[in-house]
């Protein structure tokens, strides 16, 4: 973990470190700490802050093209400035509040959400070195702080005084609770083997290359591809993303929670849900996909924040993507998913993992029966448990009149 | 198995995705103010008054006020009084013509009806389509002046009907001339009263 | 067929929908939906009475677009009424006209030459392969899709109109059809546009399949939701894809083979379950059902007039008496009911519009289902407030 270790041509990895050091090197040494906190805490700010803006206009675009339309082209050169128009709109229209609502809770739901949002991004490493708080139990704090955000979701609705917003206020506490135990469990496997709640110790543990190439990421091995995937859709649910997007399910609820909500707060609610999704699809980086480390030995000459970074945006793409793509579950079919098949699953995901630990000195034609086993667990109780979650859902054939 | 649809699915909004870059069909928006329409020839909007010549078109109107459409409009948002006096026409014949003819655009809902009940071809539809106005009563409110269009033009939006109607137009002059004419060889030759006169326009 | 309660389908039972609430229980939540929500497909409002998110009481309004348009009829020529049928079901303006035309031309005892007859099939049915499409695409829209599939629709709903607009002027205010026949003959290059579209339709609509049909998702939300029994669907006088979705084998072209729709070999697909997605897969299997009719009127239109001679446009008159000419719309049975005195006005002038009709069933079809499942049983209903409201 000291610069020391790393080799001299890689002048990128600790370039961003070097600079916050240039930087608080003016100021005398009693107030340095101070200053490294609120650098880090900026740097955060400004990098996901334009990730956010440029993500909505990603998502704006693609979603455009997968439609079949250009998307938003007019502000700058193709668009690149509609999120600071959007900004600027949002800034500047009228700020309606009903007079039935809560004032105070109305005024601080969106508040207290994006600054829940932000507290995950503190224990993620971006980097080889850049982690702004090293965590022993860094993985507990990640998702204490996030389930906290439904409850601000709770607040906006409730403090609205609106039907609409009151019934996604519901869901989104339903949605809540039921999706919060498979994400724990998906990435309790994780936890037992690489024996640490420690993001950047997670991370180290998926280190390293088989023949050079293969690297030892978790998501590579039979437990890790389903706990992955569980994260994922559980990950799904928790940011309030389509197909789960039940809270602001525009078709049956307006906007949901949102409905009472305009200029600022409103965007500021969007901000949140972005800052959410970004700091989720990160956890799932680093707790599945190897972190910041380079998929073969021969591309680790790029820095390892560009390898985190172009992974969180493939995981977010992944996002986009889906959205455009599926329609959204019904409430209780949402919970059933999560209670019935997800929560199995990553129940029994826990053995198959177990028996990956137990079996690791397995070599030669038992590593083979290893892999068997290991992937008969996962995909077993998964056609198992799909068929019956799926039972009485099938495509029908049709018949016609016989004049 | 249970997720088989959801990937299908995704197959085909990817597919959509990459396709949206190199197939025009899968594009196939019109950045409009760069990108003017192409508008087919029988696009309609609003209507307008056919008048023979350029420089006079309030003298060469083609309208003779004869109201039918006034009472054909479903919603009624033509409004004409007939004028006093008679002037010639363009095939010389003197007629009365439309004193006011107003059409109120925020009220006509470009049916052509008016078009089509028209014995004289003198209303005919117009296709432009950029009309917005600030002001939303006086400028809607379209009058002769503004309603006026040469014959040109009409042919410039409309070739293939204009055409048309200018053949039948010519026919029904010619044949009201050698109508008149043989009208006026028989007078010469024997004082009988006249034959029943030309009707005034085409059949509908 | 009754789902096993651990499957997706298990709708919420209606029989344990509390009618009243006590003292153990919360309040209902009485919800307005509309006239201003995003899908009620215009300004139509309903009432819903909510035990958490279960339906126990809906009450449908409507009339926020009533613009008279029976009175009007009344007030007009016959002829000035053609372009108000085109403002009833506003996506289907050339089945409207078409409906209405029948009517006048049997009070007025005209007749249709074929290639005029074959013009109006081919047009009846891009009208329904129109209908249809946007209505799936409405449909998923409501189920919260993001609008892909609406694109998807809209992207070929936009070449059919403008096939429309080269022929008739107009988008979707097509005024098209005239008591005796069609208004313009289509050149050869709008016939030969029809063929291609006709040739392309088949592949959009097994992308369009491939999108959503098999998918999970979309089967799990509608499967099993809204049933309409076929008894309830006849006595409502439910009529078209909504008729047939619940297995009831009435198709006017094939009942009263009115047009040219005897000469054409085309088969009507029925549902067995009378749920939303049976609603959804009777259109697409209509549309490909369609698309044959639409290869069959090509290949073989007719040449000749397109105006019976008798027609005539001013000073129309018909005898004292009465008629009443359907269709089979798109959306169910559109049809004109005219009484004649003897005037250039209709004397009585009354439409039966399918929206209206096939909505009254909307609160049975709704009880024990929840919210998210309304929006999508309205969507499968398919209205246009334009024909609910006239």
């Amino acid at each position: 973990m000291t610069p020391a270790a790393v080799p001299p041509d890689r002048w990128l990895e600790l370039a961003p470190l070097q600079l916050r050091d240039w930087v608080t090197g003016f100021l005398p040494a009693s107030l340095q700490w101070l200053a490294t906190g609120l650098i880090t805490i900026v740097a955060i700010l400004a990098v996901f802050g334009l990730l956010f803006a440029y993500l909505t206009l990603a998502e704006r675009k693609i979603l455009g093209r997968i439609q079949n339309r250009p998307g938003p082209n007019r502000t700058g050169w193709f668009g690149l400035l509609q999120p600071f128009a959007d900004g600027v709109k949002a800034l500047t229209k009228e700020d309606v509040v009903p007079r039935q609502a809560d004032p105070v809770l109305h005024y601080l739901a969106p508040v207290v959400l994006v600054a829940l949002s932000l507290l995950g991004f503190a224990v993620i490493p971006f980097g080889r070195h850049l982690v702004a708080v090293e965590l022993d139990a860094a993985v507990l704090y990640f998702f204490a702080a996030g389930a906290a955000t439904e409850l601000a979701i709770f607040m906006a609705g409730w403090a609205s005084r609106n039907k609409y917003a009151l019934l996604a206020a519901m869901r989104a506490l339903a949605q809540l609770i039921s999706y919060e135990l498979p994400l724990l469990l998906a990435f309790v496997p994780v936890v037992m083997l690489a024996g640490t709640l420690s993001t950047t110790a997670i991370v180290a543990a998926q280190g390293g290359w088989t023949l050079g190439v293969l690297p030892h990421w978790f998501v590579l091995t039979p437990w890790g591809f389903a706990g992955f995937v569980i994260f994922m859709i559980a990950a799904l649910a928790e940011s309030n993303r389509s197909p789960f997007d039940l809270p602001e399910a525009e078709s049956e609820l307006i906007a949901g929670h949102l409905t009472e909500y305009s200029g600022f707060k409103y965007a500021l609610f969007f901000m949140a849900e972005y800052f959410g999704m970004c700091a989720l699809c990160g956890m799932a980086v680093t707790l599945f996909l190897g972190g910041w480390q380079a998929p073969c030995a021969a591309l680790e000459c790029i820095p390892s924040y560009a390898w985190f970074g172009a992974k969180l945006l493939t995981l977010l793409l992944g996002f986009i993507w889906i959205r455009a793509t599926l329609p959204r579950l019904r409430m209780d079919q949402l919970t059933r998913l999560a209670w019935k098949f997800l929560v199995p699953l990553a129940l029994i995901n826990l053995g198959t993992a177990a028996f990956w630990s137990l079996t690791a000195g397995w070599t030669g034609g038992l590593q083979l029966v290893r892999w068997a086993v290991a992937l008969a667990l996962v995909a077993g109780p998964f056609v198992l448990l799909g068929r019956r979650l799926s039972r009485g859902v099938a495509p029908r054939v049709y018949r016609y009149a016989s004049s | 198995m249970l997720g088989t649809g959801l990937l299908q699915g995704l197959a085909v909004t990817a597919k959509n995705l990459v396709g949206s870059f190199h197939d025009p069909a899968r594009l196939p928006t019109l950045e409009y103010p760069e990108v003017q329409p192409q508008l087919p020839e029988a696009y309609r909007n609003f209507p307008f008054l056919v008048s023979e010549s350029a420089e006079d078109p309030m003298g060469t109107l083609r309208c003779v006020a004869c109201q039918i459409c006034e009472k054909e409009c479903p919603p009624q948002c033509i409004y004409i009084e007939k004028s006093k006096d008679k002037k010639p026409d363009a095939a010389g014949k003197q007629q009365i013509f439309p004193a006011v003819f107003v059409i109120d655009t925020s009220v006509c809902m470009s049916c052509q009806i008016c078009v089509e009940v028209c014995p004289f071809e003198s209303i005919k539809m117009d296709q432009v389509f950029a009309i917005a106005t600030t002001e939303r009563f006086g400028s809607l409110l379209l009058t002769r002046e503004q309603l006026a269009k040469p014959n040109s033009y009409y042919h410039q939006i409309h070739p293939t009907e204009a055409a048309e109607v200018d053949r039948r137009l010519a026919a029904d002059r010619q044949a009201a001339e050698d109508k008149a004419k043989a009208a006026a060889a028989a007078k010469s030759a024997a004082p009988t009263p006249p034959a029943k006169p030309a009707t005034g326009g085409p059949a509908a | 067929m009754s789902a096993p309660d651990s499957s997706f389908l298990a709708p919420p039972a209606g029989s344990q929908v509390r009618a009243v609430h006590d003292e153990f229980h919360g309040d209902l939540l009485e919800v307005s939906m509309g006239p201003h929500h995003p899908s009620t497909h215009g300004v139509f409002r309903m009432i819903v009475t909510l035990d958490g998110e279960t339906i126990v009481k809906l009450k449908p309004v409507f009339g926020y677009l009533h613009r008279n348009h029976e009175k009007l009829g009344e007030n007009t020529s016959y002829l000035a009424s053609m372009p108000y049928t085109d403002r009833l079901d506003y996506l289907n303006s050339m089945t409207n006209n078409w409906a209405y035309a029948l009517a006048v031309e049997r009070l007025a005892g005209l007749a249709v030459p074929a290639r005029a007859e074959y013009l109006r099939v081919i047009l009846a049915e891009l009208t329904r392969l129109l209908n249809h499409s946007c209505l799936a695409g409405f449909l998923l829209q409501d189920c919260g899709c993001s609008g892909t599939p609406l694109m998807y629709a809209f992207r070929e709903r936009e070449k059919i109109l403008d096939l429309f607009e080269s022929l008739s002027g107009s988008r979707m205010m097509c005024n098209f059809q005239r008591f005796g026949g069609c208004r313009v003959d289509p050149s050869a290059d709008w016939l030969a546009g029809v063929q291609q579209l006709t040739d392309g339709y088949g592949a959009f609509l097994d992308e369009f399949e491939a999108l959503l049909t098999g998918n999970e998702i979309f089967m799990a939300r509608t499967q099993g939701v809204g049933r309409l029994a076929a008894p309830l669907a006849i006595s409502a006088g439910v009529t078209g894809p909504v008729l047939r979705a619940s297995g009831v084998a009435h198709d006017l072209r094939k009942v009263d083979g009115y047009g040219a729709y005897p000469q054409f070999d085309f088969r009507v697909p029925l549902g067995d379950h009378g749920d939303t997605y049976d609603r959804y897969m009777v259109r697409i299997l209509e549309m490909r059902e369609s698309i044959q009719i639409l290869r069959q009127a090509l290949a073989r239109l007719p040449d000749g007039p397109i105006m019976d001679p008798k027609a005539k446009l001013r000073g129309f008159r018909p005898k004292a008496g009465e008629a009443y000419g359907r269709i089979e719309g798109p959306k169910g049975e559109i049809g004109f009911y005219l009484i004649s005195d003897g005037s250039p006005n209709p004397y009585r002038y009354r439409v039966r519009p399918p929206s209206f009709i096939n909505l009254t069933i909307l609160e049975d079809l709704c009880l024990g289902h929840t919210v998210a499942d309304a929006v999508i049983i309205l969507g499968s209903v398919d209205i246009v407030l334009g024909e609910v409201d006239r």
